[in-house]
């Protein structure tokens, strides 16, 4: 009797506690949506500067969530697979810059590859200068987002059993044949959430292009870039603007998730 | 059994916590307003624009000295966010933005009484102290290859720049080539005027537009390459008490301890230019 009561209490409980956050969540959103009239929305997706700052940011979102996923899987493997000395120190490193100020995380990104920065000094004769390049747009993006990548991609392989690996060594499978086509396939569903939550934060990413990268349209002016300058003159704008992004974002991690679920279920 | 009281305790702490939660909803915008009433010093709350961020806290200082039964807190941030929060009810005191755009914006909201500029601003073109792009004169600019950086025209001081570029391409001395070419080597539009500081400070840029106030805060690091008053923008930074405020008396009073030879002393301080009543 008493556990019948305890469950249903738990799902009171529970339900009470979700719900409130759904519309923690939810509501500030609807806010966004109901503030500005949905023809001043379409006017502001088809204006050409717009346009163009969503272009960029679906491209250099892109490429660095690529880039992430091609650096950060051989980061979150040797994390995950090898005990050596200073391992918990990397692993450590790896999960820093979810803690930097962006704009810090900008700062520290212009000490080293600016043009008097600790790498960008010997870059400059070379002819290459990356602030304020949209090169520059792709590695503060990477900077701030591998974490989510990383750290998911490495619970994902602790996770997983090593017998699945040593069964494929005794089969005298490569290295490389065991990773692609035993384990990339078992933890792809995991893999996934990792970039789509990469990807998510390279989208919101502010601070550090805006100090890294600066902000030129067409060149480094993204999607938040020019939410935040828009909200300098223009609210309305400013928020038109938001809720493009928040619907593109909401597509892709939806899309996302969609595929992770036919991969799971 | 045990967990299941203690299940069901926990279960009446979330519903008073949830039901107080709701009901205070009506009361709650206003309750933060008021300040938890004690005849401890009165607060009073001054938005000021980011460019007042060092004279203003020397001020805020000066005056709390003199003043014990005040206590000053400053909130800064860009004039059109101060503008922004005032309109959506901040408790604020004193309102002092750095154009005269969104001091009218809100006085047509009915929010602020009579407003009043006391202190004047100007631009300056600023390199590193290390001058890596060889800039001298203004002429320099426009020498091609040269990075220059400028804060977005939606912001007050890159309106400002702008409106100075608009004005030397009508002179003879430097005409429209000469401004079309410094805008071609623009960059980025910066978010606000601390933005192109950072980026001259770090030898990132070769030149900024800027105030004379943000030059004046980094003079170890930065040259300053005069705007001759013939092109310059005069930026007017008008203050006013709002009309929410709980305390309009102190209100009015720092209001004109700014305005006093004190206060016009600390602001010349910085770089501003007084003004003279």
């Amino acid at each position: 009797m008493s556990n019948v009561w305890s469950r249903w209490l738990a799902r009171i409980v529970v339900g009470i506690l979700a719900g409130s956050f759904f519309l923690f969540i939810g509501v500030p959103l609807v806010a966004l949506l109901l503030r500005e009239p949905p023809a001043l929305l379409w006017a502001t997706m088809q204006q050409p500067e717009v346009r163009q700052a969503l272009e960029l940011s679906f491209l250099t979102t892109s490429i660095s969530t690529f880039l992430t996923v091609l650096f950060g899987l051989p980061v979150a493997f040797v994390l995950a697979r090898m005990q050596f000395r200073g391992r918990s120190l990397l692993e450590t490193l790896v999960t820093l810059p979810i803690v930097f100020p962006p704009v810090v995380a900008g700062v520290a990104l212009l000490l080293t590859f600016g043009r008097f920065g600790l790498v960008g000094r010997y870059l400059l004769p070379l002819g290459i200068t990356i602030p304020f390049t949209t090169l520059a747009v792709i590695m503060a993006q990477m900077f701030v987002s591998s974490p989510f990548f990383i750290n998911t991609a490495k619970a994902g392989l602790e996770q997983l059993d090593k017998r699945y690996e040593q069964a494929a060594y005794t089969l005298r499978a490569s290295p490389f044949y065991t990773f692609r086509h035993v384990v990339l396939p078992l933890i792809r569903p995991i893999l996934l959430s990792g970039i789509g939550l990469a990807w998510a934060r390279a989208l919101g990413e502010l601070g550090a292009t805006i100090t890294f990268a600066g902000s030129f349209p067409g060149v480094t002016q993204t999607m938040p870039v020019a939410v935040y300058i828009a909200a300098e003159s223009d609210l309305d704008t400013a928020v038109a603007l938001s809720v493009v992004l928040l619907a593109v974002s909401f597509g892709l991690l939806l899309a996302l998730r969609l595929g992770r679920e036919r991969l799971v279920g | 059994m045990r967990h299941s009281q203690r299940a069901l305790l926990l279960f009446i702490l979330l519903c008073t916590l949830f039901l107080a939660a709701c009901g205070s909803t009506t009361t709650s915008t206003t309750s933060t307003v008021t300040p938890t009433p004690s005849p401890s010093p009165n607060t009073l709350n001054v938005f000021a624009a980011a460019s007042l961020t060092g004279s203003f806290t020397a001020i805020a200082a000066k005056y709390q000295q003199a003043h014990p039964n005040v206590v000053i807190k400053l909130n800064f941030a860009g004039s059109q966010i101060l503008e922004q929060q005032i309109a959506n009810g901040a408790a604020a005191d004193v309102f002092a933005s750095a154009d005269l755009a969104n001091m009218t914006k809100v006085s047509d909201a009915g929010l602020v009484g009579v407003s009043q500029v006391f202190a004047k601003n100007r631009l300056t073109v600023i390199t590193p102290a290390s001058n890596p792009g060889h800039i001298n004169t203004l002429h320099d600019l426009a020498n091609k290859g040269v990075k220059v950086d400028i804060a977005a025209p939606t912001v007050p001081a890159g309106k400002y720049s702008l409106q100075v570029l608009a004005k030397m391409a009508l002179s003879p001395q430097y005409g429209p080539a000469y401004v079309k070419a410094v805008k071609a080597n623009f960059v980025s539009l910066e978010t606000d005027v601390k933005a192109v500081v950072t980026k001259v400070q770090l030898g990132e840029v070769d030149a900024g537009y800027v105030y004379v106030t943000d030059a004046a805060a980094a003079k170890d690091k930065v040259t300053m390459i005069p705007i001759p008053d013939i092109y310059n923008v005069i930026a007017q930074y008008p203050i006013a008490v709002t009309k929410g405020s709980t305390h309009a008396g102190d209100a009015q009073a720092f209001m004109q301890y700014i305005l006093s030879k004190d206060g016009q002393d600390v602001l010349q301080q910085y770089g501003f230019i007084a003004i003279n009543p």
